[in-house]
């Protein structure tokens, strides 16, 4: 058993790296994930990482740097949100391309214009297809056992790819809360030795990443990249098991929650997803068969399996804290890329909330659920996709 | 020790950039990067800006380089070094790694005084132990002569083409040799390949740095410039002669002209070697000329002054002892 403490989720994540100990950190500063660097830096200030912090002009460059350094031969890491996440675009395909596994903490927080500190999804679901691995997390608890689970799924032999854990902006980054911190020499053990593959430092066999490839070789570089990225579904349930083992918490591709024999399913990512829960609870006292589904894995995304959990339901809702303008939100795409591909037909309809860290309220889950018990009386669907929350 | 720089001596070493890339023809700029690594007796890894180097030393599955090296955007060559240095620092300080290696960036002028020079800027003032080599062959040449920062007073090129109301490129070329010099590094030079002697002695010098340090070499490009393909080198010496380009460094914030011309020639004894140019020499386009000249003067000037103030000083030192 670890300690347990009161922390905020930047604190822990901070933490986190100190076990981890990784070569290089390269960072700049931006809210919400400031605190995750800034305390990581005084852990390098004071002796207690090994780690080369490189203080970067801008986060295009940290991800340069990281880039730079996991080629050379070494575990790497760094943290950011929303803008910061936006300048890196360019470089994460540069990272996942040249096969780098690269562990990044993105503290989500919504995308200007206008310009907003706070959390929603725009940035993560921004960088879906920038061949990262991403992983989501409902609290700090979550994403402090995520980090260590990404270094494991990215560095792993078959996959090699930068992995990203998502975190809610303020919602989780700095708000406190009681969590569990696992002894140093069980993540030491968990998360191993890094064992560097190509590495640009081995001057007696020099490589070359980043060449030109012409039209004669590329689509074969980026088929072996969705293949690679593919192999990360299992992956990343052989990692949870073990996680398991040393900590009691048990992770999957996603959380079903009270979902075997729902009609009605929501599908909420992250923190909004704890608040929905207990709504769900409230819902199933009355009699109404209403589950959820907390995605988890968000790239690659486990379809076969989300459309298996959610295989008994007649009304599906999902709910995004991000949009995708003049489309559906990106979660609903997924879910209803999902459901379309097993064949079954629920009737869906899309929820974008919470946008630029407007509160998520149980009464707005209510109102939700109440809504699809409606559609699923009818068998109608109202407005496909809607904002809910606004002020009008 | 290092390997003396006796030609007999250096056509002994290695070539780490191979023939059979597929830069042009005539180009200055392989003839650079050559010296460059020939000139190194310490293991290198390199990084490269994107641009014609990069494209035409890598057509996967080839590679033109015996040396580790990394490319990964066009304007990051300084950042992507600095995260394999502080890679290198990390595994050397936890005993993973105990050799010398030193680190190069290699970038064009696009890459370098544009695009790239943000990162440049932040990795020089973080203080990395690399050298960053830009080879300036004063346009974007690789994506079809389009004008950069660095391109010279009225040239042409086709993103300011010479017509009938603007004449070539409106702007004097950007300094960054001397912008370098002002970020305070320990060693900032400007040489070219025809002084092959300078310039090599020039990278041992950074090489010998412990810390950042930066070298801009000239590097003809016979399809942006319009010229033939065999006088690259010429270019190169009529450029110096001229005092277009000068040669010069800074040690620890110390200037030294390390050529200087004994008759210095027109800027149009440069400016008439190529098509670039040609329409400065139209009848009307005379002011164009004088405009060019008096630019050339003023930079050449200024680092005169500059030098005979480092001069003056060290008189002063040592009447002061």
């Amino acid at each position: 058993m670890g300690k347990k403490l009161a922390i905020t989720g930047n604190q822990a994540l901070a933490e986190a790296m100190k076990q981890i100990n990784p070569d290089v950190c390269a960072a700049y500063p931006i809210t919400p994930s400031t605190e995750i660097m800034q305390r990581f830096a005084s852990f390098v200030s004071d002796g207690v990482v090994d780690t080369e912090l490189v203080t970067v002009e801008s986060e295009h460059s940290a991800m340069s740097a990281c880039i730079g350094a996991s080629a050379a031969g070494g575990r790497v890491m760094t943290a950011t949100s929303s803008q910061g996440l936006a300048l890196m675009w360019e470089m994460l395909h540069i990272a996942s391309g040249m096969r780098l596994p690269i562990a990044m903490t993105l503290v989500n927080r919504a995308l200007s214009a206008p310009i907003n500190i706070h959390g929603d999804h725009s940035d993560g679901m921004g960088a879906r297809d920038c061949g990262w691995i991403q992983l989501y997390s409902e609290n700090a608890q979550e994403a402090y056992d995520n980090i260590f689970q990404a270094v494991r799924i990215a560095e792993h032999e078959d996959i090699r790819l930068p992995a990203m854990v998502c975190m809610d902006g303020f919602i989780i980054s700095h708000s406190i809360e009681s969590m569990e911190f696992l002894p140093d020499e069980v993540i030491r053990d968990f998360i191993g030795e890094f064992k560097p593959k190509y590495p640009l430092l081995n001057v007696d066999k020099p490589v070359t990443y980043g060449p030109l490839v012409l039209p004669d070789f590329y689509i074969e570089f980026k088929k072996a990249q969705h293949e690679a990225i593919n192999k990360a579904k299992k992956v990343t349930l052989e990692v949870a098991r073990e996680f398991e083992k040393i900590s009691g918490r048990s992770y999957g591709l996603f959380e079903p929650y009270r979902l075997d024999d729902a009609e009605i399913a929501v599908v909420l990512l992250n923190s909004a997803a704890g608040t929905a829960k207990d709504v769900v609870d409230a819902f199933r006292d009355k009699g109404i068969r209403v589950g959820l589904l907390k995605p988890r894995l968000f790239r690659p995304f486990p379809y076969e399996e989300v459309a298996e959990a959610l295989g008994n339901a007649k009304v599906i809702c999902v709910f995004d804290r991000a949009d995708s303008f003049g489309g559906f939100g990106p979660m609903y795409m997924e879910i209803a890329s999902a459901m379309m591909a097993s064949g079954s037909s629920p009737l869906m309809v899309n929820k974008i909330y919470g946008l630029g860290g407007r509160d998520f309220m149980p009464e707005d889950a209510e109102a939700v659920i109440k809504e699809m018990t409606e559609i699923l009386d009818t068998g109608k669907t109202g407005t496909l996709k809607e904002y809910i929350g606004v002020r009008e | 020790m290092s390997t003396p720089l006796r030609l007999k001596e250096l056509s002994k070493k290695e070539e780490l950039l191979t023939g059979g890339h597929r830069l042009c023809a005539g180009c200055g700029a392989p003839i650079a990067i050559r010296q460059v690594l020939l000139a190194a007796d310490v293991p290198l890894v390199a990084s490269n800006a994107t641009g014609c180097l990069e494209v035409s030393t890598t057509i996967y599955p080839y590679s033109a380089w015996k040396i580790p090296w990394i490319h990964s955007a066009f304007e990051n060559a300084a950042a992507t070094i600095s995260g394999v240095e502080a890679m290198y620092k990390a595994l050397k300080k936890t005993g993973r790694i105990d050799r010398k290696i030193k680190f190069i960036a290699f970038g064009g002028d696009g890459g370098t005084y544009d695009i790239g020079f943000q990162s440049l800027s932040g990795a020089m003032e973080r203080g990395h132990d690399m050298v960053y080599i830009c080879y300036d062959n004063g346009a974007y040449m690789n994506t079809g002569i389009q004008r950069s920062s660095a391109t010279p007073f009225g040239a042409n090129t086709t993103t300011c083409p010479a017509g009938r109301v603007i004449h070539g490129k409106p702007q004097k070329r950007k300094n960054l040799t001397r912008i370098m010099a002002a970020h305070d590094i320990p060693y900032v030079a400007q040489t070219t390949p025809a002084h092959w002697r300078d310039l090599m002695t020039k990278v041992r010098k950074a090489l010998e740095v412990d810390g950042p340090a930066f070298i801009n070499i000239l590097a003809p490009c016979n399809r942006g410039w319009r010229t033939p393909t065999n006088n690259a080198i010429e270019l190169c010496r009529i450029a110096a002669d001229t005092c277009f380009w000068p040669l010069y460094e800074y040690e620890n914030g110390r200037l030294t002209i390390n050529y200087k011309p004994k008759e210095k020639k027109p800027v149009t004894d440069f400016l008439k070697t190529q098509g670039r140019f040609k329409h400065l020499f139209s009848p009307d386009s005379k002011d164009l000329l004088k405009q060019a000249q008096e630019n050339t003067d003023h930079e050449w000037d200024k680092l005169l002054r500059e030098a005979a103030c480092w001069a003056e000083e060290t008189e002063t030192t040592k009447e002061g002892n």
